[in-house]
């Protein structure tokens, strides 16, 4: 009879345990259940993106006749070809990068003074691009900027000038389709971040005693550059790795860095110099990404969840 | 004055940023206006506007084996990416927004790659290992490419549903006695089925649009597309193409609507 009180503890304690390890065990299934959801998409991604990647990054590592060397990382210092792609690629995104930042800073400033109504209707102009196909505005500003395009006959029906101006198969055209087809990337991010601007911190400026113009360059300015760098980050990266447009609109002279790889690979059947080139591409993309994220603390890819 | 920002500053004020801002907004749309009245031109020339209006360009297209062939092509594949991949975007979408995995973090930038890693880089890969398993050229084949890329808009549609939804709901559900796939199925997914359906719509235009992929993993009889109007670009400009991208730009603009549509419901 006495010994009841220490055998219910006992009991209990038993009991405790007993539920501790049941909970253990549930919370193990449920881990296990949430895995077998994410399974079928975590192999899809890692045999499409993965694997093939791991495997070009071996392809790098070996020279054409099997052995292992740098021979194909040392081909982009030593041809001039080489340095001429990435002169041209760079040249290219800094270009584009600027383009999009002088046109999309006033609009997404414009988007986010607008009142909400006025605002949502001219965010579809920039959602409607974001969602077209890429080759379609390609082959658009193909039609407006070439020798018999739009923009030629309309000049010299205006007789602006009579010999038509190289427009599209060059540096200009790549540039000009290329900021068209980014911009949407730059605006969205830009326009997200200026909405959750604190008016608050705009009024204060102004009551003790700014102008617009100084509220604008000391409040909200610095206020939005955190949206800037995140599109101005993703703008780039994607101009490094761009093919259709530069493809279409280069003319064969204007040879960016993804040309270079569908060049090597496709053309030249030189797997090991291709995936190199797609080795360095990547770690240069991932290494502007996480360069962002480190300073910032903010994904640079949140343009896809803020459309 | 500004009720929205109750600034001191009038809208007269701002009429150069008005300015500023419509022109770039006239800069992103212009190419698309263009392109679809052009499409109406009964000229082989380029002209704008038309001299002479026609349809004979959609004829054409319609017409055209070629075209027509590659548009079904493109059609089956757009179609299957959207029933392959958003049953398994959501189900992983719903496994990230329990958070209880150790490896949330990266679980979400491995799915979330597809839109980091530069395509061409995705292409050629995808060639590779294709080609030593034999489906290059195959409907599967761009089924499951196009999938790995429509995946990441699927589960970022999806999630945001999710982060709206409160989970307790699904928890009182089960508590009543209802089954993990009951539950689900009778709680959660009508109120994220709008999210479900967005997504499938993004899956579909991103499967439908995809160029650089298909270049180098579809071929023959399963050209798509866009595969055939990149080489009929190459070549020489055809004005069928200026019918084809309105077909393109009106599907964009259809789905894009019923998707806009089916979020405002929610």
């Amino acid at each position: 009879m006495r010994a009841q009180p220490a055998l219910m503890q006992e009991t209990a304690r038993a009991d405790q345990s007993l539920n501790a390890h049941a909970l253990r065990a549930d919370a193990r299934r449920e881990s296990l259940r949430l895995l077998a959801l994410l399974a079928p998409s975590l192999f899809l991604v890692f045999a499409i993106i993965i694997v093939p990647i791991g495997w070009l990054f071996w392809l790098s590592l070996f020279d054409e006749a099997g052995a292992l060397s740098a021979a194909n990382y040392a081909r982009f210092f030593e041809q001039a070809s080489y340095i001429k792609t990435f002169v041209t690629t760079f040249k290219v995104a800094f270009i584009v990068t600027g383009a999009c930042v002088l046109l999309g800073y006033p609009l997404a400033y414009m988007l986010s003074q607008l009142p909400r109504r006025a605002a949502s209707i001219c965010l579809i102009f920039v959602i409607l691009p974001f969602w077209t196909s890429v080759l379609v505005r390609t082959y658009a500003w193909l039609v407006i900027l070439q020798r018999k395009g739009l923009i030629n006959s309309w000049l010299i029906d205006l007789g602006i000038i009579s010999q038509p101006l190289s427009l599209a198969n060059n540096l200009s055209g790549v540039v000009i389709g290329m900021t068209h087809i980014l911009l949407p990337f730059l605006v969205l991010p830009l326009y997200a971040s200026m909405k959750t601007i604190d008016t608050d911190c705009l009024r204060a400026g102004m009551n003790l005693g700014a102008g617009p113009a100084a509220t604008f360059r000391q409040i909200f300015f610095p206020l939005s550059l955190p949206g800037l760098a995140s599109g101005v980050v993703i703008v780039f990266v994607l101009c490094l790795g761009f093919f259709v447009t530069p493809a279409l609109m280069g003319g064969g002279k204007v040879i960016m860095w993804a040309m270079r790889m569908e060049q090597t690979t496709s053309l030249y059947s030189n797997w090991g110099a291709g995936a190199a080139l797609g080795v360095v591409l990547l770690v240069v993309t991932l290494a502007l990404l996480g360069l962002f994220q480190w300073l910032l603390g903010a994904r640079a890819t949140g343009v896809w969840s803020s459309r | 004055m500004s009720e929205d920002i109750g600034l001191p500053i009038s809208h007269r004020q701002r009429l150069w940023l008005y300015g500023l801002g419509g022109l770039v907004l006239l800069f992103l749309i212009a190419p698309s206006i263009i392109i679809v009245i052009m499409s109406f031109s009964d000229s082989t020339l380029l002209q704008f506007p038309p001299q002479q209006w026609s349809l004979r360009w959609y004829q054409t297209y319609f017409q055209s084996l070629e075209w027509r062939d590659a548009t079904i092509v493109s059609v089956k594949v757009a179609a299957m990416t959207v029933l392959v991949a958003t049953p398994l975007g959501t189900a992983a979408a719903y496994a990230i927004n329990r958070g209880t995995l150790r490896f949330n973090g990266t679980i979400n930038a491995l799915l979330t790659a597809s839109l980091i890693v530069p395509v061409i880089l995705i292409g050629i890969g995808t060639f590779f290992l294709y080609a030593h398993i034999g489906l290059n050229n195959t409907l599967t084949g761009l089924v499951i490419a196009h999938t790995v890329q429509a995946l990441p808009l699927v589960v970022l549609t999806v999630l945001s549903g999710l982060r709206s939804y409160d989970m307790n709901q699904e928890r009182v559900a089960r508590s009543l006695g209802a089954g993990r796939v009951a539950a689900f199925w009778q709680v959660t997914m009508p109120q994220i089925r709008f999210s479900i359906v967005s997504g499938a719509l993004f899956a579909f235009i991103t499967s439908f649009d995809e160029v650089v992929v298909s270049l180098f993993i579809s071929g023959g009889e399963t050209t798509t597309l866009t595969r055939r109007m990149f080489n009929a670009l190459r070549d020489q400009i055809d004005p069928t193409i200026a019918a084809i991208s309105t077909c393109l730009i009106v599907l964009s603009v259809v789905l894009l609507s019923v998707a806009q549509i089916f979020g405002r419901r929610h």
